[in-house]
């Protein structure tokens, strides 16, 4: 009854092509902005801001990137963290060594470094493809790894390959509590979503998805799979790399290089294929589940435990944690292989009828 | 002269027991096209396994010999083996046939978390040591040759034949047995394979426990030389160069591309190393990969890629 297109008549080209086609879409994604924006504020604590709100809206983005590689342009990668870490660093070193560097230049300056560094490691795809492709990615994660620990120059001269920054500030405005920190994650995080959903429906976009379809085929009509994988290549890592800068700067405050091990870039690609590929929504659940399914399960078996009369000790705990995890990653690939994202269109249709059967 | 040779057999050595890991990996991957990432957690598993059992046993049966207990505690560790490769074809890899690599590759490592959850709920999460009574003294040869002769662990050398008989016995396998004879029908083509009546789910359920054997194999190697801890399931991302170096689809190339990898990696950090201020072995294995690939996409020995629109 409510979710419904029925008379929403285009008259003009610019109506035709609009980002959300049906009003109550519209609607629907200025609330939740909107909500994101004035309402959130008003009703969590501290706490939701630092332990979920804010990593999961800088995971969000750097699961943003990886799925434009990955699910648009069909390039499987196992190096996302690497480019955060480059982007982290990068930025780092911008802030430092130019002077009168303002923040958001250097946090972007670290997402172009990042996408630089992408296009390089990115070569490799233009021969090989698949799992060898993704193999040949964890070349740039134990690279970057490495380089940052070993390598002092990045790093300023700081021992263990640790660097921090402080006093943050944007056009003037400090960003130290964490509601800023939440507000200056999510600015950037709608810009830049914005900035991919109209890419992936741009000519840039459509080319990564007909290499993702068939490459062979893409060349035939004409599509330059050099081209385009590497400028998927180059905005998937740009995006990486600001979450990277991001993750350091505003989360974490001081990192080290194993902040964006390989965990990292495991943690991504399962945001992605559980979030569903090739969709800008599911980039969003699927940060979404993981940022929140570990913290779920530190907090409710401790619980389970009490009522079945079984101390669980921390160890217990974290072994149980990593089970069910994985467990449940299994369970979600098998039940719905295209991944979150499907559920909510499959949702969707389902409200285009209710109440009527068919 | 003798330090190069050292280091060049060093190497050999480490490149055949990384290519016993990278041999799970192709064996799954031949048979039914997932490419398992769960094989380093499978190592750590079978050995975590095979190191309490042989801890407890002699408490549980009063049995001295330390043999005994080894053979017994490798038995049941074979049986355990077996039920986490049926369990994971029941429960994970029967519902997910045709799905994309992707993935599969990511199912894997949910397997792996799993893996690593229940080998560490149920045996513990400490250092735990194999002693199956490998010789630790190190040995001098080829004094003939070269003044000093080449210094050379026994237990490597012990280490890599049980690697090539292993090697030996599965290629024989494949090659000679009715079971092998399927295991290479069904990598070649699923559907061909079903229609002459060939079962896949118990192919799958058998190839998955070789891999764990070589796993339990690996595991029993690398666990004595560094004893079992979790680290060893960092040992797959350690053979995971060697795999695509030899190509995914390729037993002799695991075994080919575990030495090149293995002698590259030591030569690299020997030598080029301390200019660079070292532990770069383990990227400069993956560089190495990745140099072949741009010459070779499908590895040494994989299967050449043909495209068709």
């Amino acid at each position: 009854m409510l979710y419904r297109e029925n008379g929403q008549f285009k008259t003009s080209y610019q109506a035709d092509q609009q980002i959300f086609p049906i009003a109550q879409d519209r609607l629907g994604v200025l609330l939740l902005i909107a909500f994101a924006f004035v309402g959130v504020p008003f009703l969590v604590d501290e706490y939701m801001f630092r332990a979920i709100l804010i990593p999961f809206l800088i995971l969000s983005l750097a699961s943003l990137g990886v799925n434009l590689l990955v699910g648009y342009c069909g390039q499987i990668t196992l190096g996302a963290g690497a480019f955060m870490a480059v982007g982290a660093y990068a930025g780092y070193n911008f802030l430092i060594r130019v002077p009168d560097m303002p923040v958001l230049g250097a946090i972007l300056l670290g997402g172009v470094s990042a996408a630089a560094v992408g296009i390089v490691f990115g070569v490799p795809s233009l021969r090989v493809r698949g799992l060898y492709l993704a193999v040949a990615t964890l070349a740039a994660q134990f690279f970057w790894d490495w380089a940052f620990l070993r390598i002092k120059w990045f790093t300023n001269d700081s021992s263990s390959g640790s660097v921090s920054v402080a006093n943050l500030d944007v056009f003037g405005v400090e960003i130290s509590s964490p509601l800023s920190k939440y507000l200056f994650c999510l600015t950037v995080l709608v810009v830049l979503s914005l900035a991919a959903k109209n890419l992936v429906r741009a000519t840039i976009g459509r080319q990564w998805m007909a290499i993702r379809d068939m490459d062979v085929a893409a060349a035939v009509i004409g599509i330059r799979p050099m081209y385009a994988k590497l400028t998927a290549f180059a905005v998937s890592s740009f995006y990486v790399g600001v979450a990277g800068a991001l993750w350091g700067f505003v989360h974490l405050g001081s990192w080290e290089p194993a902040a964006f091990s390989v965990d990292r870039s495991f943690q991504l690609l399962f945001m992605v294929i559980i979030g569903g590929l090739g969709s800008i929504m599911g980039s969003f659940f699927g940060a979404a589940f993981i940022v929140i399914l570990p913290i779920f399960l530190n907090q409710i078996l401790p619980v389970f435990g009490a009522i079945f009369g079984v101390e669980i000790s921390t160890a217990t705990v974290s072994h149980f944690e990593i089970m069910i995890f994985g467990s449940l990653i299994v369970f979600f690939l098998i039940v719905e292989p295209h991944g979150l994202a499907r559920l909510w269109s499959t949702g969707k249709e389902k409200l285009r009828l209710w109440p009527f059967p068919h | 002269m003798s330090f190069f040779i050292e280091t060049l057999l060093g190497g050999l050595m480490t490149g055949m027991l990384y290519s016993l890991v990278a041999l799970g990996f192709v064996l799954i991957y031949k048979a039914s096209g997932v490419f398992n990432f769960a094989q380093g957690a499978m190592v750590l598993f079978a050995a975590l396994a095979m190191a309490r059992f042989a801890e407890w046993i002699p408490g549980w049966l009063g049995i001295e010999s330390l043999f005994l207990a080894n053979l017994i505690a490798i038995v049941i560790t074979v049986g355990i083996m077996f039920v986490v490769a049926w369990l994971v074809e029941r429960l994970a890899l029967r519902h997910l046939v045709n799905q994309n690599e992707a993935t599969l590759l990511m199912a894997t490592l949910g397997i792996t978390y799993v893996l690593d959850g229940v080998g560490q709920t149920l045996f513990g999460s400490d250092i735990y040591k194999i002693d199956v009574g490998m010789p630790k003294d190190p040995v001098i040869m080829f004094e003939a040759l070269f003044q000093g002769g080449v210094l050379i662990n026994k237990e490597d050398f012990i280490a890599a034949a049980i690697a090539a008989i292993l090697v030996a016995a599965l290629t024989l396998f494949f090659q000679k047995t009715p079971t092998g004879r399927a295991l290479r029908a069904v990598a070649d083509d699923h559907q061909a394979a079903l229609s002459v009546g060939i079962p896949l789910d118990r192919i799958w359920v058998i190839v998955w426990c070789v891999a764990g054997i070589t796993a339990l194999v690996a595991g029993i190697i690398w666990g004595s030389k560094l004893g079992v801890q979790f680290s060893l399931s960092t040992v797959a991302l350690r053979a995971l160069p060697v795999v695509i170096l030899g190509g995914l689809t390729s037993v002799p190339g695991a075994i080919i591309g575990g030495l090149i990898i293995g002698v590259g990696e030591k030569i690299s950090e020997v030598y080029l190393g301390p200019y660079v201020g070292g532990g770069i072995e383990i990227w400069f294995a993956y560089m190495l990969a990745l140099v072949f690939l741009l010459f070779r996409p499908q590895g040494l020995f994989g299967e050449k890629i043909i495209d068709r629109v």
